[in-house]
């Protein structure tokens, strides 16, 4: 397999750079990851995961769709669209790089979302397999292997090496670009860590959660559920687990007055806001309680039933570790499993 | 025809005068002829409390360079203590600004009477002055207001 | 502590007292506790969890439970009892409705702080005398009770209880704290590197609106920032400014209100210092206009609710602090 000295990273990381936009997950001062475009000395995290997810890349939480200008009765309409630049996000999860896939399930069905399309054509995703798992981590229960991360190219370390391999063209046509540092190296090494990763993953403590009580055809029995009452109670209503999450796909659509024209613009829109499906004549969802079962249950059971079973869920773990009154959709499926 | 060449910076000043004295001290102004800047745009009030902290950061929004609040000197209210509340408010927010790294003297709270028209006009000779020597705004600013 | 409250709940439940309690339940880890409302004795029994997470401030609750027919029990802590009384000065809570039971505070643990350590797969977290043995996946990991302590608690200014009908523990005093030392740091930097401190904190924010949502004293039935005909709605910032204005105003509506309580920045996903813009209105107030300490007493006026002919004008910002 090919492979590169972990001490070379830095001149890989040049490399790749040179060509085109480089984005990596690095430590802030505060200690958490978040990605960065790379720039010379800048290190690669060491974090399992960022706080912001990689959606961030093809769905922005905020993206200008179109600009009008006025004069008198003379509407002028800009389209501001434009090509985006090619780039390469490394060090991406399998759990991130599933969700893109969850993503394009939404982005680009007819009618196809072209701002997403525009950046997801000229993104690479070069993932990073997983060796050291979090208490968190639930992504098998989605069927995600995190030693085998998808994306255009999966990149594993044992320690000493990075090794690469491709999954698309796009992926190839990376490798190519850098094969001139790789080298040819036996996988001896890496695959004693996979199966290390692999025992742990064993061990995980949400490792027998299951999805096998959950999909498109628990709508009635789940829906008027009476445990939703207690599973809501405490929550706020802020946004944290919507915003962090890689795969909630809702948005807004806002017009801005800039004195001399208007922006329109997209933004992330959360269900657990009081203002969220709000329509002329007032909001179906009164209560934080349906709020928060819309949530869940378009996670746990719409999705998947307008997509051929796909859950809306990649199991990364950030909503159980950020959510102000730690409530999360482990202790929902756990609670609506009990009968 | 000679186009003017002349890329002085012009801030833009937003006035908030309250009704009963700091507005009519700007009319006396004028009926005094006496000159303040035309950059400064005065926003009626019905009084110098009904600015909410929001005005000020919302003129800063929408590209004013410097914000003045007058109001009816402390004991002079119309409505008694309007004016002791909004001194109260305006020191925390300018405060808070301060602490942000606004440059402070982009903010200020004035008492102008109605008689006081030629404390209007040199208030904001020295106001405007003071934020020209700043520049523009670029701390508090709004990039999609911002003119082409 | 915890078996000695679960006892004294099941007891007031039993005789009538109350018909719910507010505590905290435990969670999938060891230390994702959730605040949550018990109705049985069986439920405190196999659910109820007081420990070094459970660092949740819980009397907002009470804004919706005291509302509701019967007594609710709570347990709060020192600090709690501050913004419950705050609560009960603005007609928020319905004291008459609750029964207070007063339980000693912290200081309690961040998860966050441990993990920053690069401790991962944690399985459990036990303290012995101030040295956290913490179990994980990877083996066993020990780190200092002392650096895994909330921010919150680390400045912690009082361990007095200013409301409670009964209490569990002793009553502590009112500590000298060092909770302004960061605020005056700041003051004394130049505008620019202040600009700059800030910028970089503000811009981390996803307006995922915790820190508001959190907040006993932001309980206002609709948010300037979520009301659509406000004309300063937004939902995510668009703009830098929008980022400075949601967080001056956040703090400016809860200056003089705010008890210090330091759950805006315990629950900030990306760790902003929230409770230094907060913290500023405090020292200020304090400066300016005589000490004064929210939720104390549920009589005073706050400090922006009176005046006095002799205040100071706003130009003392000019003369205080580096330009």
């Amino acid at each position: 397999m090919l492979r590169i000295s972990l001490d070379k990273i830095d001149s890989l990381f040049a490399a790749i750079s040179e060509k085109q936009a480089l984005y990596i997950p690095t430590d802030r001062a505060d200690g958490a990851a978040e990605y960065k475009r790379y720039e010379a000395g800048m290190k690669l995290s060491d974090k399992l995961n960022t706080v912001r997810s990689a959606k961030d890349f093809f769905f922005p939480q905020t993206e200008n769709l179109v600009e009008f200008k006025m004069e008198g009765k003379k509407i002028e309409v800009n389209d501001i669209r434009q090509e985006c630049e090619d780039f390469v996000i490394f060090g991406v999860r399998a759990c991130d790089a599933r969700s893109f896939t969850i993503l394009d399930k939404v982005y680009l069905v007819e009618p196809v979302d072209s701002f997403y399309k525009n950046r997801r054509d000229h993104g690479t995703v070069v993932t990073m397999a997983c060796t050291r798992p979090a208490e968190t981590c639930f992504c098998q229960t989605f069927g995600i292997d995190p030693t085998a991360p998808e994306g255009d190219c999966a990149v594993w370390s044992d320690g000493s090496y990075y090794y690469f391999k491709a999954n698309s063209d796009k992926g190839q046509a990376f490798v190519d670009s850098i094969a001139s540092l790789l080298e040819e190296g036996d996988t001896a090494e890496l695959d004693k860590t996979i199966a290390k990763t692999k025992e742990i993953m064993g061990r995980l403590p949400l490792s027998k959660l299951s999805t096998e009580n959950f999909g498109g055809d628990k709508l009635n029995e789940y829906f008027n559920s009476d445990k939703w009452g207690e599973l809501s109670e405490s929550c706020l209503g802020c946004g944290t687990c919507t915003f962090v999450c890689p795969t909630c796909q809702c948005y807004d659509i806002k017009d801005f007055n800039t004195g001399d024209g208007i922006k329109r613009f997209r933004c992330w829109d959360s269900c657990m806001y009081s203002d969220f499906t709000k329509m002329a004549h007032g909001n179906p969802r009164l209560t934080q309680l349906e709020r928060f079962r819309q949530r869940f249950m378009h996670k746990l059971v719409y999705f998947p039933a307008n997509n051929n079973g796909e859950f809306g869920c990649v199991g990364c773990g950030r909503c159980l570790s950020k959510c102000p009154i730690s409530m999360n959709i482990v202790k929902v499926m756990k609670a609506l499993e009990e009968k | 025809m000679q186009v003017n060449e002349n890329k002085e910076f012009q801030p833009l000043i937003v006035a908030f005068c309250c009704n009963w004295c700091s507005y009519a001290g700007a009319d006396l102004s004028g009926t005094n002829r006496l000159n303040y800047p035309s950059n400064v745009k005065i926003i009626r009030v019905p009084c110098s409390c009904r600015v909410n902290p929001m005005f000020i950061l919302r003129a800063f929004q929408r590209g004013a360079d410097g914000v003045i609040l007058c109001g009816c000197h402390p004991g002079d209210c119309h409505y008694t203590s309007g004016n002791y509340f909004t001194r109260r408010r305006m020191t925390l927010l300018f405060s808070m600004l301060d602490f942000l790294g606004i440059e402070r003297d982009r903010t200020r709270v004035e008492w102008v009477s109605a008689a006081e028209g030629a404390k209007f006009a040199a208030t904001m000779n020295e106001f405007t002055e003071a934020v020209k020597k700043l520049g523009p705004n670029r701390r508090l600013e709004d990039l999609r207001c911002r003119k082409q | 502590m915890q078996e000695a409250m679960i006892n004294r709940a099941k007891q007031l439940l039993a005789d009538g007292t109350v018909s719910r309690v507010i505590g905290w339940k435990r969670g999938e880890f060891a230390y994702d506790i959730t605040p949550a409302v018990f109705e049985s004795a069986e439920e405190l029994e196999s659910d109820f969890v007081f420990d070094d997470f459970t660092a949740a401030n819980v009397s907002k609750y009470l804004v919706k439970e005291s509302a509701k027919e019967g007594k609710v029990l709570v347990f709060l802590k020192p600090c709690d009892t501050y913004s419950l009384n705050q609560l009960t000065k603005e007609h928020r809570v319905n004291r008459d409705n609750v029964y207070v039971i007063g339980i000693p505070g912290g200081p309690k643990l961040d998860i966050e702080k441990i993990k920053a350590k690069g401790i991962t797969g944690i399985l459990s977290v036990k303290n012995e005398n101030y040295t956290l043995k913490i179990e994980t996946l990877y083996g066993e990991e020990t780190m200092p009770f002392s650096e895994a302590i909330l921010d919150k608690c680390a400045s912690c200014k009082s361990k007095k209880h200013v409301t409670y009908d009964e209490l569990i523990g002793e009553d502590g005093d009112i500590l000298e704290s060092n909770r302004f030392d960061m605020v005056e740091q700041l003051e004394n930097m130049t505008a620019e590197e202040r600009y700059n401190f800030w910028r970089e904190q503000l811009s981390k924010c996803i307006r995922c609106n915790a820190c508001r949502n959190v907040c006993p004293a932001c309980t206002c039935e609709k948010c300037v920032f979520d009301n659509p005909s406000s004309g300063v709605e937004n939902k995510a910032a668009s703009d830098s400014f929008e980022e400075n204005m949601f967080h001056i105003i956040r703090a400016f509506h809860v200056a003089g209100r705010c008890t210090d309580c330091g759950e805006c920045s315990r629950v900030c996903p990306q760790n902003i210092p929230l409770h230094l813009l907060n913290r500023k209105f405090i020292k200020d107030i304090n400066e300016l206009y005589g000490e004064y300490q929210a939720g104390e007493d549920t009589t005073s006026k706050a400090p922006l609710n009176r005046y006095t002919f002799y205040d100071c004008e706003a130009s003392i910002v000019h003369e205080r602090g580096v330009e």
